[in-house]
């Protein structure tokens, strides 16, 4: 743990604070329909969009119209991918001449870009095209977010309305996070990725010579190298900024070609936390209650910083079983366990980032979390268990924590001798239920599917390593899928039949099957009347509310996964202390 | 026959516990168990490891006294459940034991076509007239349509004191079962059999009517999904133990979840319901539904009317004030003779006050001539003539007429202190004497003693009153100042009331109130919490969701008190019982592993002696905490009039951390003991 460590993780910390507020008003401004300084441009192209889809603005959904319109446009983006995976041999700007890919594979595909999780099973630069890549994926890395970024509007809107039936327009919330937010953002951002040296081109790969030719063990000697190429930098910026992470290289963010340098390695993780961060200030702007999106705030930050100093304590320390490896941080080498890192990244520039990725429903990877320590890569584990809502994915992470947020209200909120009220509006026998149904959804999903894995033979041969390792590797491919992350814990071929269409179930009911509930809750809430506040209220705005809100997600997440946990990473930590390594 | 609400009875009644301990085993019928989701899984889980045993026992196999243990334990924690909730029925059943000895049959005198028929008093119907005497028992509800009457009502209120009954106005209701001390009453009979008053309170205080409240639904959703968690953690937890090659055994497995589930608040919970209610009836409340009581809890504001709950019914004199040419002693003296035939509170209050201010006794007026003028309307004064003083006193401007009819003006520094004492919320008196003007006595509504103090702690609370008064809005308003009130209606007619209930509730606050009159009855109904007061009509009776049978208004305060202690205890328990799952993982997944991996022994932080003892331990301290908690789950958490934001740090402090270590020193403490014991 250096210095420049800390140094980094504070300028980080500090940066995701100050972004938090221009970016929540902006928000909070577009999705209201109020003026801001970019409705000149962007204006004109909505109303395009409105009259050539007839989509009638002023039209205002149930949470049930609101829910199917989400659903059928899902279901419709998610068919479309398939159809490109499964044709894009037939489709121009495909210069490697890749193959259609396999049914399970494009299903599984198909199924992780709609949820905005982006688990890869198939390697980019070996099988997609540059259109699949840019008309397939990169397509629904930016409609993935709106829709999550809308779903979270919509579920404010049902917290701060009173005694109204409708929570907004979901085509119009769409288009506005898209053309007022998301494409603008991410043109900038992928300019400054091009000037830091990542790649921007439509180019067939490139072959290079290699500076040493390289002798195999078998004799034979390689002096060319086959250099894949494409339009990174525009995919990559929604990648980060959507919190998507799928990767146009195999290697993700750790590839020299999509984060080259520690100032972009920087900026992606900034991108990561950007706009869930902002929505804590929007939840506090349209409810009109500020210090209550703060508080929020500060409940995902305390536990983030949590999270993210332990995975740099855990990685900074090393292996203890490396006798005689110089583990040292010096001038010329950052110590600690450097097994899966970048050297550019170093430890801090690692853990920090695979903390985000985790915390968010990112799931873009910078180093290889099979490769932590068992104790850093728990928490990575644990940062996706606890359902992402330390900032959490965009969208995603707002209304998975105003789920957490209900159940806090309504577990602590009898204390105070009322009927546990949230912002004024009552928590009743319905809202419990679908916060419940919310909550069960991703245990169900994860622990059911891990079980299964692990006891069939045929999908443990998966598995790279034995052990508890083994167990973490299959239970971190279901968490991440059910909790739409999409990073992986590596280790695992998930390229089989089992493992494409588990996880594509996985990612779809982890996704749709949680939003459900959630607006079902939303509907739910604008019906009500609002409780003027009153010294009788329960308090949202406090320290004490913001740590009553860290317990409930800690504890409802630790007491659903602690025997998982003690049998894997807890287990693997013990055994590796007492020498035995897997 | 003391008064109910004093002789509060101890929590561990021996006849109520030798009840309930037999009342606990009826209840492990599954169809009974089957309402409360999170004790039903741990019956269950008691089945299977029973059946498991006996089925090992017939096949010769061996168990160790381990699953003899568990299996015992099990059932302990469902019969220890059943038992808490046998318990706060118990109480209310002991009560309508009493209560039902006061339906017994009586004879009654139906009055049919001008002649007295005697019938049972089962066979009334509503409508019929009946007579009753002194020394006999009223034989149904009804209203008093002719005639005047004490009446004996302590087998419904408990208060011995006789009350009067009277037909006509607001103390025309009688009730069933209560008996006449004197004279003759005809009554109207207004409940059909089996609906009468003395019915509804033995099937509440019984709680044989109970339904779920909101609350207590949501609360149950909330515990059934984290039991379905659990259910799934603990049921995937054997394919994770394959893999790991350390399968466990159904006893631990069945172990591991009853400790998980939340047992803790799914066995208190009715009892915490029955509880609350059955404080209510120990304060002679009766609530008609538990979700009245709840509501009680939720009020935002409370109406209350000036008259008996704020002031004393009666204003009294507090200042005597001289005319130019007169001392206080001479006004008082005035005063008080004019006021010795003065029957009435406000009268005796200016004899009292002369008395005390100025050491005046009451005078024997035999020695004197004395010729004492009565109140009239014509007049609307009083006085007395007395040995050649003529004194009056009356309102100001009745007196100013008498003054002018002598030739004399009202002094204005009578007509200031006149107007003085109007504006400070006070009643003027002007006293005359021999045509001119002598002083004014200052009436005054006299404000109860501590009830600023409770106003205030209602404020922290958040909670919001409103005075309701008749008078004027400038004796309203200094009342409400002195009594510090938040907000008053003055001059309010029951439509009033009623606009500014439907006014509250539109801005979403839920409103109490208390009523007694027949016009009271559409505002009591339309208030979430109406409290009717039992000495009034039966109209507001039926009207409002409570009956006070002290009918004393003030009580609604309590009713509040009482309703959020209901929800407070609820929510501790809950999250009590929620944070004790952190112990049991510690102590119970060691246990079941440590045996394939010694290296988790380092996640026994209670170094528990072996695995057996540990998952015992767990068992043991889950299963007694119920019955540890069972005096808070009746008695309710203590409650503290304090701000939201204060009660949730103190409370959090007690049952949240509390209930993360608790367990710690619990499980630690069985562990030794068991150890000790050879148990385990």
């Amino acid at each position: 743990m250096t210095a420049q460590g800390w140094f980094q993780i504070s300028v980080f910390f500090l940066a995701v604070l100050a972004l938090a507020k221009p970016l929540g008003i902006y928000m909070a401004r577009f999705f209201e329909h109020e003026r801001t300084f970019f409705d000149p441009v962007a204006r004109p192209v909505e109303r395009i969009i409105y009259k050539l889809t007839r989509v009638d603005e002023q039209h205002e959904m149930r949470w049930t119209e609101y829910g199917a319109a989400m659903l059928m446009f899902s279901v419709v983006s998610m068919l479309l991918l398939y159809v490109f995976l499964r044709l894009q041999h037939f489709l121009p700007l495909n210069p490697q001449g890749f193959p259609g890919a396999a049914p399970d594979l494009s299903f599984n595909t198909a199924a992780s870009f709609t949820t905005n999780t982006n688990w890869q099973a198939y390697v980019p630069e070996t099988t997609v095209s540059y259109l699949t890549q840019m008309a397939g994926l990169a397509y629904h890395n930016f409609v993935s977010a709106a829709v999550g970024i809308a779903l979270a509007i919509a579920f404010i809107r049902g917290i701060a309305r009173h005694e109204r039936e409708t929570i907004g327009n979901f085509w119009v919330d769409m288009t506005r996070a898209t053309l007022w937010l998301l494409l603008p953002v991410c043109i900038g951002f992928s300019i400054v990725l091009v000037s830091q040296g990542v790649l921007q081109n439509l180019k067939p790969y490139q072959t290079v010579k290699l500076v040493q030719p390289q002798r195999s063990a078998d004799g034979k000697v390689t002096s060319t190298q086959t250099l894949a190429m494409g339009p990174v930098a525009s995919q990559e910026a929604i990648k980060m900024f959507g919190t998507n992470g799928g990767g146009f290289f195999n290697a993700n963010s750790a590839h020299p070609f999509e984060n080259p340098t520690p100032l972009s390695n920087f900026l992606e993780m900034l991108a990561i936390f950007a706009i869930p961060s902002g929505l804590t200030y929007t939840l506090g702007r349209m409810t009109g209650s500020q210090r209550h999106g703060w508080a929020v705030w500060s409940a995902m930050a305390v536990l983030f910083l949590v999270g993210g100093t332990t995975v740099y304590w855990a990685e900074s320390h090393g292996n203890p079983l490396l006798h005689g490896v110089d583990e040292q941080h010096t001038a010329s080498q950052s110590g600690g366990n450097m097994e899966g890192k970048e050297v550019r990244f170093g430890i801090a520039g690692s853990a920090l980032f695979a903390t985000a990725t985790t915390d968010a429903s990112c799931g873009a990877v910078n180093s290889m979390h099979d490769s932590y320590m068992p104790l850093g890569g728990m928490v990575l584990l644990v940062n996706i268990l606890l359902g992402e809502v330390v900032f959490g994915g965009v969208g995603a992470g707002m209304y998975g924590i105003l789920i957490f947020i209900i159940l806090t209200v309504f577990i602590a909120g009898l204390m105070v001798g009322r009927t546990p009220e949230y912002l004024g509006k009552k928590i009743e026998a319905y809202d419990v239920k679908m916060a419940m149904l919310a909550i069960l959804i991703l245990p169900l999903l994860i622990l059911v599917f891990t079980a299964i894995s692990v006891v069939w033979p045929s999908f443990l041969a998966s598995i790279a390593n034995p052990g508890p390792h083994g167990l973490s590797e299959i239970f971190y491919a279901f968490a991440s899928g059910a909790g739409n992350n999409g990073s992986a814990f590596a280790g695992l071929n998930a390229n089989t039949l089992w493992y494409n269409t588990t996880l594509g179930v996985d990612m779809l009911f982890g996704r749709f099957l949680m939003i459900i509930p959630m607006l079902a809750i939303a509907g739910n809430l604008a019906r009500k009347k609002t409780v003027p506040a009153s010294p009788g209220t329960f308090p949202v705005a406090t320290p004490t509310f913001a740590v009553l809100l860290m317990s409930v997600i800690l504890v409802v997440g630790a007491l659903t996964y602690f025997p998982v946990l003690s049998l894997g990473p807890v287990l693997e930590h013990l055994l590796m202390a007492a020498g035995k390594v897997f | 026959m003391t008064k109910r609400g004093k002789s509060k009875r101890a929590v561990w009644d021996l006849k109520i516990v030798r009840r309930a301990a037999v009342d606990a085993i009826w209840k492990l019928n599954p169809q009974t168990m089957m309402r409360n989701p999170v004790m039903f899984v741990v019956e269950i889980g008691s089945v299977l490891t029973t059946v498991l045993l006996v089925r090992g026992y017939r096949h010769g196999l061996l168990h160790s006294g381990f699953s003899l243990q568990i299996t015992v334990w099990l059932w302990f924690t469902v019969l220890f459940a059943n038992f808490a909730e046998a318990m706060a029925e118990g109480r209310g059943k002991a009560q309508a034991d009493t209560l039902r000895k006061a339906k017994s049959e009586t004879i009654a005198n139906l009055l049919r076509d001008g002649h007295i028929e005697q019938v049972a008093s089962a066979k009334l119907r509503t409508g019929d007239v009946v007579v009753a005497s002194a020394g006999e028992f009223i034989p149904g509800d009804g209203e008093i349509i002719e005639g005047v009457a004490s009446v004996d009502e302590s087998a419904i209120t408990g208060e011995s004191a006789p009350v009067i009954r009277e037909a006509g106005g607001d103390r025309s209701a009688v009730t069933g079962g209560t008996r006449v001390l004197s004279d003759q009453i005809k009554v109207r009979i207004t409940s059909n059999p089996g609906e009468t008053f003395l019915d509804r309170m033995i099937s509440l205080v019984e709680g044989a009517s109970r339904q779920k409240t909101p609350n207590e639904i949501a609360l149950n959703i909330l515990l059934a999904g984290l039991t379905i968690i659990f259910l799934l953690a603990v049921v995937t937890l054997q394919p994770f133990a394959i893999y790991s090659g350390a399968p466990q055994t159904v006893f631990v497995l069945v172990s591991l979840l009853v400790c998980l589930i939340p047992t803790t608040i799914g066995g208190l919970l009715s009892a915490i319901g029955i509880a609350g209610m059955d404080r209510l009836i120990q304060h002679n409340v009766l609530a008609m539904s538990g979700r009245a009581v709840e509501a009680a809890g939720d009020v935002n504001t409370l109406l209350l009317d000036k008259t008996g709950t704020i002031t004393f019914g009666n204003r009294q004199a507090t200042e005597f004030v001289p005319a130019p040419g007169f001392t206080g002693e001479q006004v008082a003296d005035a005063a008080q003779l004019s006021s010795l035939a003065d029957e009435t509170p406000e009268g005796r209050s200016i004899v009292v006050l002369a008395k005390e201010k100025y050491g005046l006794r009451g005078r024997d007026l035999a020695t004197h001539e004395a010729h004492f003028i009565p109140f009239t309307a014509q007049t609307r004064m009083s006085g007395i003539n007395l040995d050649g003083r003529e004194i009056r006193k009356g309102a100001v401007d009745a007196v100013a007429r008498y003054l002018e009819q002598n030739g004399n003006a009202l002094p204005a520094d009578v007509r200031a202190a006149v107007e003085k004492i109007a504006n400070t919320g006070g009643t003027p008196l002007v006293v005359a004497e021999n045509g001119r003007a002598a002083g004014v006595v200052h009436l005054k509504d006299i404000v109860k003693g501590g009830i600023r103090e409770r106003f205030a702690q209602l404020r922290a609370m958040g909670i919001r009153t409103v005075m309701i008064t008749g008078d004027n809005p400038l004796t309203a308003a200094a009342i409400a100042r002195e009594a510090g009130v938040d907000d008053f209606l003055a001059e309010a007619t029951p439509e009033d009331k009623m606009r500014l209930i439907k006014h509250e509730q539109s801005q979403g606050k839920l409103v109490a109130m208390t009523g007694d009159g027949t016009n009271d009855a559409p505002a009591l109904a339309q208030a979430d919490v109406g409290m009717a007061m039992n000495t009034g009509t039966q109209a507001a009776k039926e009207a409002g969701n409570m009956v006070d049978l002290d009918s004393n208004p003030t009580k609604l305060i309590e009713v509040v008190e009482i309703g959020k202690q209901l929800l407070m205890t609820r929510g501790a328990l809950t999250t009590f019982s929620i944070s004790n799952d952190v112990a049991k993982y510690f102590a119970i997944i060691p246990a079941m592993f440590s045996g394939t991996f010694p290296v988790l022994n380092a996640l026994n932080v209670m170094h528990l002696r072996t695995p057996q003892s540990a998952v015992l331990s767990a068992v043991i301290f889950n299963a007694l905490i119920i019955v540890a908690l069972i005096p808070l789950a009746l008695r309710g958490v203590s409650y503290r009039a304090l701000s939201a934001e204060a009660l949730l740090r103190r409370n959090l402090f007690l049952y949240g951390l509390g209930g993360l270590i608790a367990p710690f020193i619990g499980i630690k403490l069985i562990d030794v003991l068991l150890t000790a014991s050879h148990l385990a």
